[in-house]
């Protein structure tokens, strides 16, 4: 019945890395003076190679057959020794990939008028940094995990250096190191894992039960890695220098999708593959949780600038997301990957938003806004909506995450979801507070005055979104149609192997 | 018989060697002008060196001196290939500074034949032989320029510690000869099995030391970012890559042919300096403002991190050494050619700085760089990644060595701080001023190995993998 493409996955994913070269090219043998045609040239090329890269992701999901728990569309080629090209989604990754095409076009429609500068070169690393991702999510050998996972901090260092703020070197070498390190352990803990299990399979190192004294040390290389991208508290603090300083596309990728690069992990590493460890750090995992949902938030309350306050929420709300996964049940798990994709969306359109008035006024601090429903009442409405979705009001897609992870922790530790529940209150007082002080009142700042509404273009962006948000708020059960068997098989699979 | 099937086994060596002669006497009757030509002898020499060299049989020759094994003429096809670029690049080079002199690729090719002899030695003499040719030829020419006091510096400091370091390379092989009555690796092996003495495991750590020094491992690596900074690029370009590859093979081979037993001994020496490698090398470049002084800490660096596959001491080791140390050599000779390739106003670019802006100035050599740079910093999928894919993964399959592989990661990142310097000022920050027209050759020659790093190492390792294990499994280790 659907249409079928040989080798979606690979087309999926080098699509974009396509497009790139395709502009590279372009650009090569086109005249030098011709600045302005290569530029409008390299934006409708990303815009494309985007929306095909989204058309494609559609097909998939069609495809996809949600009553199995195997992996689907898998492509395997031999590579050399243990490794090999080895693609394949199931009903979780399957999410994130779909997110992450429906972002692109939006983070290319974003970028349309705000990078003024060397926008051929933005366009390339916006694409490949799309290869990349996609590919984490679609990789089910080790290394080719680990080959577009460390890949994309390349670009992403690149966005944020060429086309950052003021402070944007020193972000951008926080972000790179950071990440670095973190990923490096990781490193060591595969090159172990292939070496005692003979195979650099996902699937089958999913099944393969790792010495239980080695299982600490392995379970917490692959945490100092995801916990970074994540990011965790502690080791939270690259997160707001890196938002604050990269343009605003780059933010929406750094929310939307790397941070899901993290949860993402956990679920396909930690929980299955080391399930005692995990047992056995599960209270460290859930303390850490609870005080970034209460610390962090209670910081988000304090800042003065947008985005980093939106910055700071993101990782309170990614605390939902770890308290939910190492909460180890259905609902908690269920839980964890809906908050993802709906924090993708989420947070995606708060920076967004972010961008509409930095695009105007170029700045973002709170103290220079004020009364701009008076002036614009569009960007009012949907700022609202997003606002009150990032609180997790019922009828936007974050209270559905944020009840289900609660719910699945309340299972597995009650004190752990009483505190965590506090965090809908502080999230509901940062975010009204920022609410207020931008958008009520009357407008004190004479410079606001003239400021436009929502241009089409914008609108245009926006509209997806909402409809995104109300949608999954309303009906979740379109991720849960894609999630539920894998989840169940994957808590199964823990439970049994904890004896629980 | 016995002395035919050698000299079948060296034909190799014959090749450059009678090659070089020849090519001297010619050169010598065309003098300086006729440079053009012996460089394009010199090459053809090397060609064919490297086809014999990949299917002469294996075996050993000159009562067991002289072995020809799998892993042998794998290091020898891509040490002659080096040495083709090599003269390639100096050809250019030399022309431009104009200082056209016929002797720059027969040295090359002496050099070569050194490294030749050394990993073919099975024997402390040929050991010997073998790196005493290469490190003379690259002594004559790290001094080349010698009008610079820098060059003069370079070659002096390099002659000078060089012959330290060969003198204690002698001092302990003689300890060696001493204690176990016997020259040929295999013999000493046996009598180092029976016997275990003091003397011997002395004799061993003098070995060991004085073969450091040929790879610039820390604490014996003082003379490296001198000697880079003063030599001429293109001999720079050589001597951080094909000579280290070739003390890299001989030392697996002296450890694991002669000392396979007393692994539990050498092992430790090698952990030692293979730490103290990377954290100087990791430590030493970030101050570093001129690019060749950052190169020799980067080599630093990477000397430790393939002394970890030594210590391994397994086939798996071996195999990864060899990978490792290809891969790095291309990012070497890269980045050097793209130092050939960049000049302001006819002065080479030589710091950091002066890389200032260049994404805004040259696109493709920026994107080179940036490669080359992540390539060395090990970043996933470039080339230098795969050559750390290796090297840890063969640490870590030995017992006790994970905490050495664990730090030698963390050592990466604090090198990363230097790669990445190289790529802020690059992509970062506004340019200075225009670059002149690059040459051709050094162009074509960083681009090739820009394009080898990535993507063509990533693939290429579907083929040089199962190559690499073929010829480590003629160590007969397990």
């Amino acid at each position: 019945m659907s249409l079928v493409i040989p080798n979606l996955l690979s087309v999926i994913t080098f699509l974009p890395l396509a497009g790139a070269l395709v502009i590279l090219v372009l650009r090569a043998i086109s005249r030098k003076d011709d600045e302005a045609a290569i530029d409008t040239n390299a934006k409708w090329i990303s815009l494309w190679t985007t929306l095909a890269t989204l058309a494609l992701s559609m097909v998939m999901l069609l495809g996809f057959d949600r009553t199995t728990t195997d992996y689907q569309f898998v492509e395997k080629i031999h590579w050399f020794g243990p490794l090999s090209y080895h693609l394949g989604i199931d009903g979780i990754s399957i999410l994130f990939v779909a997110l992450t095409a429906f972002l692109m076009p939006l983070c290319i429609l974003a970028s349309w008028t705000s990078i003024k500068t060397r926008l051929v070169e933005y366009m390339i690393a916006f694409l490949i940094l799309e290869t990349l991702v996609i590919g984490v999510f679609t990789a089910l050998d080790l290394f080719l995990f680990y080959v577009f996972f460390e890949g994309g901090l390349v670009p992403m260092f690149l966005i944020i250096g060429i086309w950052g703020g003021k402070n944007r070197i020193y972000a951008a070498y926080k972000f790179f190191l950071y990440t670095l390190l973190g990923s490096v352990l990781m490193l060591a803990a595969m090159l172990y894992m292939v070496n005692v299990a003979g195979t650099s399979s996902i699937p089958e190192l999913s099944k393969f039960a790792f010495a239980e004294n080695a299982q600490p040390w392995l379970w917490f290389a692959f945490f100092a890695s995801f916990a970074v991208k994540m990011p965790m508290w502690p080791v939270h603090t690259w997160l707001p220098d890196a938002h604050v300083e990269a343009p605003t596309a780059g933010s929406v990728m750094l929310a939307g999708i790397l941070l899901k690069l993290g949860g993402y992990g956990f679920i396909r590493f930690n929980l299955p593959m080391f399930p005692q460890a995990s047992e056995m750090f599960t209270p460290f995992v859930l303390a850490l949780s609870v005080i970034a949902i209460v610390y962090t938030s209670l910081v988000a309350w304090r800042q003065t600038d947008i985005k980093k306050l939106i910055a700071y929420s993101s990782v309170a709300h990614m605390g939902f997301v770890t308290m939910g996964i190492f909460a180890g049940n259905q609902a908690g798990i269920q839980g964890a990957v809906y908050q993802m994709i709906s924090h993708g969306i989420i947070s995606g359109a708060l920076f967004l938003c972010v961008g509409v008035v930095y695009d105007r006024m170029h700045t973002r601090e709170i103290s220079f806004y004020g009364g701009l429903t008076n002036l614009m009442p569009h960007y009012a409405f949907v700022f609202l909506l997003f606002t009150m979705a990032n609180v997790g009001l019922p009828g936007t897609s974050g209270f559905v995450g944020e009840i289900l992870t609660m719910t699945g922790v309340y299972q597995a530790s009650t004190w752990t979801a009483l505190i965590a529940a506090s965090g809908v209150i502080w999230s509901a007082v940062y975010a009204l507070n920022l609410f207020k002080n931008v958008m009520y009142g009357p407008v004190t700042n004479p410079k606001l005055d003239g400021i436009k509404d929502l241009n089409a273009r914008e609108t245009l962006i926006f509209v997806p979104l909402v409809a995104g948000t109300l949608l999954l708020g309303i009906y979740p059960a379109f991720i849960f149609d894609f999630t539920t068997v894998s989840v169940d098989a994957l808590v199964g699979v823990y439970q049994a192997a904890i004896g629980g | 018989m016995d002395l035919n099937l050698g000299l079948n086994l060296a034909l190799p060596e014959l090749i450059i060697a009678v090659g070089a002669l020849v090519v001297l006497v010619f050169g010598a009757f065309r003098g300086d002008k006729g440079m053009t030509s012996v460089s394009a002898l010199c090459g053809v020499v090397l060609i064919a060196a490297a086809y014999f060299a990949a299917f002469v049989g294996h075996g050993t020759a000159f009562s067991g001196s002289f072995v020809i094994d799998g892993v042998a003429a794998f290091a020898k096809v891509f040490i002659y290939i080096a040495g083709v670029f090599v003269i390639v690049l100096g050809q250019g080079y030399f022309d431009r500074v104009g200082n056209r002199r016929f002797e720059f690729p027969i040295l090359i090719l002496l050099a070569t034949l050194g490294m030749s002899m050394m990993v073919s030695a099975g024997d402390l003499i040929a050991l010997y032989i073998g790196i005493e040719l290469q490190s003379l030829a690259l002594y004559v020419l790290a001094a080349f320029r010698r009008d610079d006091p820098k060059g003069s510096e370079a070659g002096l400091k390099y002659f000078v510690l060089g012959a330290l370091s060969s003198g204690l390379l002698l001092y302990g092989a003689s300890l060696v000869y001493g204690f176990t009555g016997s020259m040929n690796f295999n013999e000493i092996a046996v009598a180092a099995a029976a016997n275990q003495q003091t003397g011997l495991i002395f004799g061993l750590v003098f070995l060991i030391c004085g073969l450091a020094f040929k790879i610039s491992a820390a604490p014996f690596h003082m003379w490296t970012p001198d000697v880079y900074e003063g030599a001429p690029t293109p001999v720079v370009a050589f001597a951080a890559g094909a000579p280290k590859f070739a003390a890299l093979v001989l030392i697996a081979r002296v450890l694991m042919g002669g000392f396979e037993d007393s692994i539990e001994q050498w092992r430790q020496v090698i952990l030692a300096i293979s730490v103290l490698s990377f954290i100087v090398g990791g430590l030493g470049g970030l101050m570093q403002k001129n690019i060749k002084r950052l190169m020799a800490y980067s080599s630093i660096a990477n000397m430790g991190y393939a002394l970890l596959a030594i210590a391994a001491g397994t086939e798996y080791g071996v195999q990864a050494l060899l990978l490792f140390s290809v891969l790095y050599m291309v990012d070497t000779l890269g980045m050097f050619a793209v130092q050939m390739a960049l000049s302001r106003k006819g002065q080479p670019v030589e710091t950091v700085a002066d890389l200032t802006g260049m994404s805004k100035l040259s696109m493709p050599m920026t994107i080179v760089i940036t490669i080359l740079m992540l390539s060395l910093l090990g970043m996933p999928p470039l080339g230098g990644f795969w050559g750390k894919y290796y090297i840890f993964g063969s640490a870590l399959a030995v017992e006790g060595l994970w905490p050495f592989a664990a730090l030698g990661l963390a050592a990466s990142v604090l090198s990363a701080f230097y790669y990445l310097r190289i790529l802020k000022v690059m992509w970062f920050d506004a340019p200075t001023g225009e670059l002149d027209k690059a040459p051709a050759e050094a162009k074509w020659i960083a681009y090739g190995a820009a394009a080898f790093a990535f993507p063509v190492a990533m693939l290429a390792l579907h083929w040089l993998d199962p190559l690499a294990q073929m010829a480590a499994s003629s160590f007969g280790l397990k």
